[in-house]
């Protein structure tokens, strides 16, 4: 079926893969925004660095087993069919996401927490690697030719609407378990951060059910009616030098560099707000929200505009834009969240208390801690903590100085605008990438492998290249510690070779046919 | 244009030894700076997730280099 009979059923079909896929990511996403959180529940406490470390590398390996469950469901979806397949991605999914939220602390069942943390975000992310490709092969097997980059752009909106949700579920719980404000953070922090991971046995259930009532792909239906159906999908997809060398371009010329657009616009910025600019809890995550809802239509726009002037374009135009601009906006972030040139209103300076607390592996050396809230004529209030290292050695109590920093920064209306708008550009440059992406990767691959053969570049660009990408430029930022930019040249250096391999060597034509 | 897919076909090929030694070097200097098992651990993950990929970039450079990219397959009988 190459036009479908009515529209409606091209919507049906994308509302029933697009809301499957949409809980996929929101599972996914909310351990990665409750990184801190969960660092403290399931990893010890006595080096926070190495908690959140942990935490970052249990959400890497789950973007890295992503390869492996495109592998595994994608050969399944090609021998079974696609309805099947990722109905299984689904309940493997919600069943991880809904046990993360059963797991007993650190404190209660030791070192048994962070395994079985790990091995749930494992199985995340095996099903994750597996749940895109079907959903992107579904509706693009549905849809008419000159409108694919339309329709499966909509599956393409699912991937940022899921952050969105996860970070408003997530904002919300945090705001409603007390009538005050302070005892309801304390009471998320402590048991609160389980409620987003037990929300999602509900969405699950509700797309379980409206993807049971969806008929197969009609092109994998031929396929097996006339008995074409691969026998060994991986085989065809990677033993086969034709269609491994288009894997292997699909891969360098497109989804390695998109990927880390992707992740550099919707994750590394947010954690670059929250850890180098020390920006807010509340409002880093609402600055985001905010983006995300201007820039989401865009998916839509960048994928119908793929049907008219070729995928290859905007993708490419997309990566270039993102690395020769991304030094600037980063740097824009840092500028905006600064005190400097800021006036103080000293009348409302307030003390927040004082601590001391030893050195990591110290016995006898300390910090001591002296916080403030600090008021600006602009509105802005940020926390000042004045840090003394009270040294036992008495030469080198001598030299140190008396550091100040700032951080909980709760930035004046005009930042934070400024900061939505920057933000959004980052999106924008996600969609660009992002949009025509799925229609790109099925016109790549014949419908016998297409699951396959899409699902593994694809899960390698983003799982891989992407979804490491906070963690690469967070350790880049710790290793090249003078400049708070250094973890932007991964990006810059993955994006500009993928979009070097793209430019040379993709084709700009939108296949007509992809029924073969 | 085919001649330049071809030649740049060295380059990738070139490309990926290259960011296999620069990975390898980075791991072992910052294992030795704190060896720890955290970043033995995250130095470890990084190696062997990208060795196959830096892999892959050398045969997708072979190819370019023979010319297997010169005309891109246009429907599946081709593939």
């Amino acid at each position: 079926m190459t036009q479908p009979s009515q529209s409606k059923t091209i919507w049906q079909v994308i509302a029933a893969s697009s809301v499957g896929t949409l809980i996929e990511w929101y599972d996914f996403y909310i351990f990665g925004s409750l990184a801190t959180v969960i660092a403290e529940q399931f990893f010890p406490k006595t080096n926070p660095t190495a908690a959140l470390l942990s935490t970052l590398a249990t959400f890497a390996a789950g973007f890295i087993v992503r390869p492996f469950g495109a592998l595994v469901f994608g050969r399944l979806g090609d021998l079974i069919g696609r309805k099947y397949t990722f109905l299984l991605t689904l309940i493997l999914m919600g069943g991880s996401t809904f046990a993360i939220g059963l797991v007993p602390g650190y404190a209660t069942i030791g070192f048994a927490a962070p395994l079985l943390v790990l091995l749930l975000r494992l199985l995340q992310g095996l099903a994750l690697g597996g749940e895109y490709g079907g959903a992107a092969t579904y509706v693009a097997e549905h849809a008419p030719p000159h409108r694919r980059g339309y329709y499966t752009s909509w599956i393409q909106t699912t991937a940022t609407l899921g952050l969105f949700i996860s970070l408003g579920v997530i904002l919300l719980t945090r705001r409603s378990l007390a009538p005050d404000l302070e005892t309801s953070i304390q009471r998320f922090n402590d048991w609160g951060w389980r409620i987003p991971f037990w929300a999602s046995i509900l969405l699950v259930i509700v797309s379980i059910y409206i993807r049971l009532r969806m008929n197969e792909s009609p092109l994998f239906a031929k396929l097996k009616s006339e008995g074409k159906v691969s026998v060994n999908p991986l085989k065809e997809s990677f033993g086969h030098k034709t269609n491994l060398k288009m894997v292997l371009l699909a891969l360098f010329g497109a989804t390695m560099g998109q990927g880390v657009v992707w992740y550099t616009g919707q994750f590394y910025a947010q954690s670059f707000l929250e850890t180098v600019c020390h920006v807010d809890f509340d409002q880093s995550r609402t600055i985001i929200i905010w983006a995300i809802l201007f820039a989401t239509p865009f998916f839509v726009v960048f994928g119908g505009w793929s049907d008219k002037i070729g995928r290859k374009w905007i993708m490419l135009i997309g990566m270039l834009l993102a690395i020769c601009s991304y030094q600037y906006i980063f740097k824009q972030f840092l500028n905006l969240t600064q005190p400097a040139g800021k006036t103080e209103l000293t009348e409302q300076r307030r003390s927040l208390g004082e601590k001391t607390i030893l050195l990591p592996k110290s016995k006898t050396d300390s910090i001591h801690l002296r916080t403030w809230e600090v008021h600006y004529t602009d509105g802005a209030v940020f926390h000042e903590v004045k840090q003394d290292t009270l040294w036992t050695d008495p030469a080198r109590a001598a030299i140190t100085k008396t550091a100040t920093v700032y951080n909980e920064k709760k930035l004046d209306t005009a930042a934070y605008r400024k900061i939505v708008m920057w933000m959004f550009v980052l999106i924008l440059y996600v969609t660009m990438v992002y949009g025509p992406i799925a229609a790109f990767l099925v016109e790549l691959f014949p419908t016998r492998i297409r699951y396959t053969s899409m699902s593994l570049p694809y899960h390698i660009g983003n799982g891989v290249f992407g979804g490491l990408t906070p963690f690469i430029a967070t350790l880049l930022t710790t290793i090249y510690v003078s400049d708070k930019l250094s973890g932007l040249w991964y990006t810059i250096i993955i994006g500009a070779v993928c979009f070097f391999i793209g430019a040379v060597y993709i084709s700009n034509r939108v296949d007509p046919d992809v029924n073969d | 244009m085919n001649q330049l897919k071809k030649w740049l076909g060295i380059v990738w090929m070139l490309l990926g030894p290259v960011a296999i030694y620069y990975l390898i070097k980075t791991a072992a200097a910052e294992i030795s700076k704190n060896p720890v098992t955290n970043t033995i651990i995250q130095w470890a993950v990084f190696v062997i997730i990208f060795i196959p990929i830096a892999i892959g970039l050398i045969i997708f450079g072979y190819y370019a280099f023979k010319g297997e990219y010169d005309r891109l397959p246009e429907n599946s009988t081709e593939i």
